[in-house]
């Protein structure tokens, strides 16, 4: 990215200056000088587009490790309000509705893992379904499914999936409310029937990780996380239910757009008014989504513990947070001091509540919400808090942000080779696809202690905790 | 033909060239599927097929795309072979494949084609059909 094209705020906040004759609403972008010159021109051009969407409230804003995508730029944050024609875009949510990261702290440390971590590694890889075309032990009917969609983690708790302390862990306590089934189409429903309980492929994973540097001694212990202790994090969303209902509605909120004259500069961001028929018709189906992925990320949480306890019987796995990055969230926000309800999209961005927000479990009320950066399989991840004064709707970076396209990945590097090497390091990689090894090699990911370090220095979290990957079950 | 692709940070841009719209849509539909595995380890066993209304042709595009990954999804099956045909807004399309095996190539889930750098246009004597998709 041309820095010359932004104005500096801050050390760690920039805006795009209008051009003249130009409409469109404020773009903020968060990172440091060599993040933002890191990233693709096309990153811009993406989110002042975004800008340019009716009722949009403040900036349209991307995180330090914004990169190209579809419609919105990953990395983008951007809040509409319904009373003042504001839209909802499927562009601005994507195909992987919620998307997003469970963690779990174990009682468990190093030095009790390595021992059997091969063993670890292998089992997880039998038990946790991973890659193209696996499918999970459960199968639902319509009916039952559409339970899971109106019930999301709590559904899978009732079926024994976990337990009821896992619900005050999750965000909106694993249920988000006005999902409408009925939105969702048939298609969509028939592509779940196999796929509750899977991980998917691509950048999705199991990763066993050691906490490996404590940042900040009080909300670490708020989070229950000190140097040595094993923690798992599992990263995948609401699988070929959200896929379809993605599908679905894109060429519909595309038409709709059309229909409600509102300009299109790119027609991935296709939308529709919060407040129309096609709005409100397609925020039922993804709130189902929402739902879908909170109840299949609390079953694999299950499987993980089943695995665990099969190799470590004293094993305990508790659920640290469970946050999504690819929503379009109702929220609170005080604009001008006034409490307004909006709506905000963050695709590839990850919500990052303060020290007292309402919407935090009592235990992590004084520190703030756990944001979980996942990095790549040869680096690590972070844990960091969310800070009072987030300039940003309360929103944080999600991941380390890819440096190099995946065609570009596969042809500088082999999967085989890779696994060979991330071995020699002491990190265990699984997985059925070497393609998608090489894909997503740590060398295409920018350096994630840097995009940490400037989610920090621009006030959008603070760093917790580094978590280094020993085992990772790759989809 | 090999499939063809263009560069994109997060996703993948597919290209389908032919003589004409429709023959560009096969090839886009063969490229998109190669992402999932090795096509020419497929059998085109299993035939399904597809009708659909759409006036624009880019968005005729990314709906047999979006249809077959559905259907495919749906099935179990992943495709190898493609035919449509389009008389006006109707688009008529076959696809053919087999049933997912373990032991054919894991490549990468495609969750969808989406209107970015969305395009369909005749360059000299040939189509050519592009799109990013997630994966």
């Amino acid at each position: 990215m041309n820095l010359q094209r932004l104005r500096q705020i801050q050390p760690y906040l920039w805006t795009l200056p209008l051009q003249p004759g130009e409409k469109r609403g404020e773009v903020l972008l968060y990172g440091s000088a060599p993040l933002l010159e890191s990233m693709d021109d096309k990153v811009l051009e993406q989110i002042a587009h975004v800008a340019a969407l009716p009722g949009l409230e403040g900036a349209a804003m991307t995180m330090p490790d914004a990169h190209w995508g579809y419609g919105f730029p990953i990395g983008g944050v951007a809040a509409f309000d319904a009373e003042r024609g504001g839209v909802i875009s499927a562009g601005g949510v994507g195909f992987d509705i919620s998307c997003g990261i469970r963690s779990l702290r174990s009682n468990m440390r190093l030095q009790d893992v390595t021992p059997k971590l091969a063993t670890l590694a292998d089992r997880l890889f039998q038990t946790i379904p991973a890659g193209v075309g696996e499918e999970g032990a459960l199968k639902l009917d319509p009916k039952q499914l559409d339970q899971v969609l109106l019930g999301g983690a709590h559904w899978a708790v009732q079926q024994g999936y976990g337990n009821e302390a896992d619900l005050d862990y999750i965000e909106e306590r694993g249920c988000v409310a006005g999902a409408i089934p009925a939105n969702v189409s048939e298609l969509a429903k028939k592509r779940q029937r196999g796929e509750m309980g899977t991980l998917g492929s691509g950048n999705h994973y199991l990763e066993v990780q050691v906490v490996d540097r404590i940042f900040d001694e009080a909300a670490a212990q708020a989070y229950g996380l000190q140097e040595g202790q094993i923690v798992i994090s599992i990263h995948c969303g609401s699988r070929g239910l959200g896929h379809q209902i993605g599908t679905d509605y894109l060429v519909m909120l595309a038409k709709a757009a059309s229909r409600c004259g509102i300009h299109l500069p790119d027609r991935e961001l296709a939308c529709a008014p919060i407040n129309s028929p096609e709005g409100q018709q397609y925020l039922g189906a993804m709130h189902a989504a929402i739902n879908c992925a909170l109840a299949n990320r609390q079953i694999l949480t299950h499987l993980t513990r089943e695995t665990f306890r099969e190799i470590f019987p004293a094993s305990k796995l508790q659920t640290l947070f469970d946050v999504s990055h690819n929503t379009c969230k109702q929220e609170h926000h005080v604009i001008d001091g006034q409490s307004r309800l909006l709506y905000v999209h963050r695709k590839g961005a990850t919500r990052a509540f303060g020290p007292e927000h309402a919407m935090l479990p009592k235990r992590y009320r004084a520190v703030g919400q756990p944001v979980i950066i996942g990095g790549s399989m040869g680096t690590g991840s972070y844990v960091l808090a969310g800070n009072s004064g987030n300039s940003a709707f309360a929103s944080a970076s999600h991941g380390a942000g890819r440096a190099l396209s995946r065609r570009q990945a596969s042809a500088r590097w082999q999967g085989k080779q890779l696994i060979g090497e991330l071995a020699q390091q002491g990190i265990l990689i699984r997985t059925r696809s070497m393609r998608g090894v090489a894909e997503e090699a740590p060398g295409a990911y920018k350096d994630v202690d840097s995009v940490a370090e400037a989610t920090e220095q621009a006030g959008l979290a603070r760093r917790v905790a580094f978590l280094r990957p020993k085992v990772c079950v790759k989809g | 033909m090999e499939p063809r692709y263009f560069e994109h940070d997060a996703d993948i841009g597919i290209i389908g060239q032919g003589t004409t719209i429709e023959h560009a849509f096969e090839a886009a539909a063969q490229a998109v599927f190669a992402i999932v595995t090795d096509l020419d380890a497929l059998q085109p066993a299993t035939l399904v097929d597809f009708t659909f209304e759409e006036d624009d042709v880019e968005l005729a595009l990314v709906t047999w795309l979006n249809l077959l990954l559905g259907k495919a999804r749906e099935l179990g099956m992943v495709f190898c072979r493609f035919h449509l045909q389009r008389q006006n807004n109707q688009w008529h399309g076959v696809a053919l494949g087999e049933k997912w095996r373990s032991d054919l190539e894991h490549g990468t889930e495609v969750k969808g084609a989406t209107l970015t750098m969305l395009s369909v246009k005749q360059i000299g004597m040939s189509w050519e059909a592009r799109c990013v998709v997630d994966v």
